[in-house]
């Protein structure tokens, strides 16, 4: 399997009065079609590394490169960029637009991206929406649903422009037993050789983990054995 | 329009419509800013152009007199180098204008306009044993029509009744009525220069201006020259351009070709005219403060909806959204409040006006009037363009500030 992501040397440190170092050297990939969990005590800087894998954040050292893009020296537009076209996020809160409907949400990746017209745009978020079982809340607003729901509506909102990676920072946290097995459930499904996407999850649920392709432990920082 | 601005506009929308109250606030502050200012603008150039047009029709656009501009140099001071005389006026007693009809005659060669002479004197009306301070204007009857308006201003009888009787005179209404005097009266006129005449009176005229009503009355050229005392001259030719705006050129031409002082209203009204600059100048500032203020008012609720979506923000920014999308959407809501603020604004504008022209207002020197309002689009035009810049300008820093939002730390935040 070949590398999607190619993360080396990365190192992020909060400036500040008193420095704090979030990541702290690591090396890591993450292959195509992966699944691979990103395990570690809280506060270890699993997020961290999520947000620095995910372009939403920038490494103090080292170098991400996606799809053999090097990515360290883009400015915010080219990030901003690759993010809408190559990446997808899911996070604990579902952060979803209140105003608008599951569909409007899940329609605004590619209405930002445009590369589909109005009409293609509407039939794959439906198309989204009915194949995470959520065809019938389609004009709901994310008030309306349930967490779980609103969840799958975040997560066809990151499948929206076809991503090579889709990243999720524990996003069975909020949900009850039943909803995070059907969240973990799509996650899974949606990568494997052939599937063209990788997945990378945060989490704490040793349940998830122990379906990962891969499980990379974070500790204070560091990849620990 | 792109499928993006579609997106930014819907997401403007929603945001400005999920707090209604606060964009109401918002859009009757920019539309009273506007409205008034609509308003103020038709109320004042609408004074001023009335009070302009009322100068205008009322004075000649442009007085030939025989008078100076320099003082005429004195014997001494030509003869002596060393003698300088000072203290001199313009205001030399002049003997009038002389060959009235000559000049008359020459200026219509090229002059775009009419020309009519007049004659001044001060006089004493009696009738019934009653005397009444008057002065009396010699006209024209055939050329009158041509530079005034008094021909318009004639009740019960026209100008060319001056005709009618050898000593033909008209009163004004207020002098009339001082008088005591019907049409068909006859009375003595006693002039300055001692001369009396026997005069019928055969109009009476209304100009609706107090002044000239109380004081004024009218008769033939010749019958004026007799009571001034000064036969074969004129005081004044008055002379009425086809173009107001040009009669200080064709002043000037008038001036070189007669050798007499020529004044064009602009000249004779420069302090006006000039303040009515000042005027105008005041109210702009007025006009642009308030609209100021309303664009505050804007400011202040797209700074409250980028803080209260600061985590729609983060969302768009973190799928990808570029920073100038996320500036339009704020920018755009402002515009949003700003359009339908003019919009308001512009009919309460108008509103206003015409309710303004609707007041009588009386007055002891005048006719009752009422307000003269202009409907000017440049007015609407103005507070339009300035509004919605305003609007635009005051989105943008929140909406910049918005935009430079940096989505991990919300999301740090938030997870
Ligand atoms: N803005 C910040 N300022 C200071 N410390 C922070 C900040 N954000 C996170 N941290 C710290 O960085 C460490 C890593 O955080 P995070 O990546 O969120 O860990 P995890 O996701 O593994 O719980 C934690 O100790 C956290 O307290
Ligand atoms: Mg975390």
């Amino acid at each position: 399997m070949s590398a999607l992501v190619e993360a080396r040397g990365l190192h992020r440190v909060l400036g500040g009065e008193v420095p704090a170092t979030l990541i702290d050297g690591i090396d890591m990939d993450v292959n195509s079609g992966e699944f691979l969990a990103i395990t570690g005590p809280s506060g270890s800087g699993k997020s961290s590394l999520l947000y620095l894998l995910g372009l939403l954040d920038v490494p103090s050292a080292g170098e991400v490169t996606i799809d053999g893009r090097a990515t360290s020296k883009l400015n915010e537009e080219a990030r901003a960029r690759m993010r809408l076209e190559t990446l997808g996020f899911v996070f604990q809160f579902h952060f979803l637009l209140p105003e608008f409907s599951a569909l409007e949400n899940v329609a605004l990746p590619m209405r930002a991206l445009g590369r589909l017209d109005d009409e293609a745009i509407l039939a794959r978020s439906k198309d989204l929406l009915v194949s995470l079982g959520l065809g019938e809340h389609a004009y709901k607003r994310p008030e309306q649903m349930s967490g779980g729901q609103r969840q799958r509506v975040a997560i066809a909102r990151a499948l929206a422009n076809d991503p090579k990676l889709v990243l999720a920072d524990e996003p069975t946290g909020n949900l009850d037993t039943a909803s995070s097995a059907q969240v973990l459930g799509i996650l899974r499904a949606m990568c494997g050789p052939g599937s063209g996407k990788s997945v990378v999850v945060v989490t704490h649920d040793l349940g998830i983990a122990a379906q990962a392709d891969r499980r990379l432990n974070i500790v204070d920082g560091k990849v620990s054995a | 329009m792109s499928g993006m601005n579609r997106l930014v506009i819907s997401i403007a929308r929603t945001h400005v419509l999920a707090r209604l109250r606060q964009t109401l606030v918002g859009v009757f502050g920019v539309a009273i800013g506007v409205g008034f200012s609509v308003m103020m603008a038709s109320i004042m150039e609408g004074s001023q152009d009335d009070f302009v047009r009322q100068l205008v029709d009322s004075l000649p656009h442009i007085s030939v007199t025989d008078e100076r501009r320099e003082p005429p140099r004195q014997p001494a001071d030509q003869a002596f180098d060393a003698a300088e005389i000072h203290g001199l006026t313009t205001k030399q007693l002049r003997p009038g204008i002389k060959n009235p009809y000559a000049i008359m005659a020459a200026l219509e060669g090229w002059l775009p306009g009419a020309v009519a002479p007049s004659v001044q004197a001060k006089a004493v009306i009696r009738f019934a044993g009653r005397d009444t301070a008057a002065s009396v204007t010699g006209i024209d009857p055939k050329r009158e029509p041509d530079v005034s308006k008094l021909a318009t201003q004639i009740r019960d009888g026209s100008l060319d009744a001056l005709y009618k009787s050898s000593n033909a005179i008209i009163l004004g209404s207020g002098l009339a009525k001082k008088a005591g005097v019907r049409i068909g009266n006859s009375v003595v006129v006693t002039a300055g220069t001692g001369r009396t005449i026997s005069a019928t009176v055969v109009a009476i005229s209304h100009a609706g201006v107090t002044q000239i009503d109380d004081n004024t009355s009218y008769v033939l050229i010749k019958t004026g020259q007799i009571m001034a005392g000064q036969t074969g001259l004129v005081n004044e030719l008055r002379v009425k351009a086809h173009d107001v705006m040009q009669a200080r050129a064709v002043a000037s031409r008038i001036e070189a070709e007669t050798g007499y002082k020529a004044t064009s209203w602009q000249e004779a009204h420069e302090d006006l005219l000039s303040a009515f600059q000042m005027r105008n100048f005041i109210m702009y500032t007025v006009v642009s403060a308030i609209l100021m203020v309303a664009s505050f008012g804007t400011y202040n609720i797209i700074s409250t909806i980028t803080h209260e979506k600061t985590r729609d923000i983060a969302i768009m920014k973190s799928l990808g959204f570029p920073s100038y999308v996320v500036r339009r959407i704020f920018v755009i809501e402002s515009m949003m409040i700003g359009i339908m603020g003019l919009l308001l604004g512009w009919l309460l504008g108008y509103l206003m006006s015409y309710g303004m022209a609707q007041i009588e207002f009386k007055s002891p020197f005048m006719d009752a009037t009422r307000l003269p309002i202009i409907y000017a689009p440049s007015h609407y035009a103005i507070a339009g363009a300035v509004a919605l810049m305003a609007s635009v300008i005051a989105g943008f820093f929140p909406a910049r500030k918005a935009a430079a939002l940096q989505p991990v730390d919300i999301i740090r935040g938030a997870s």
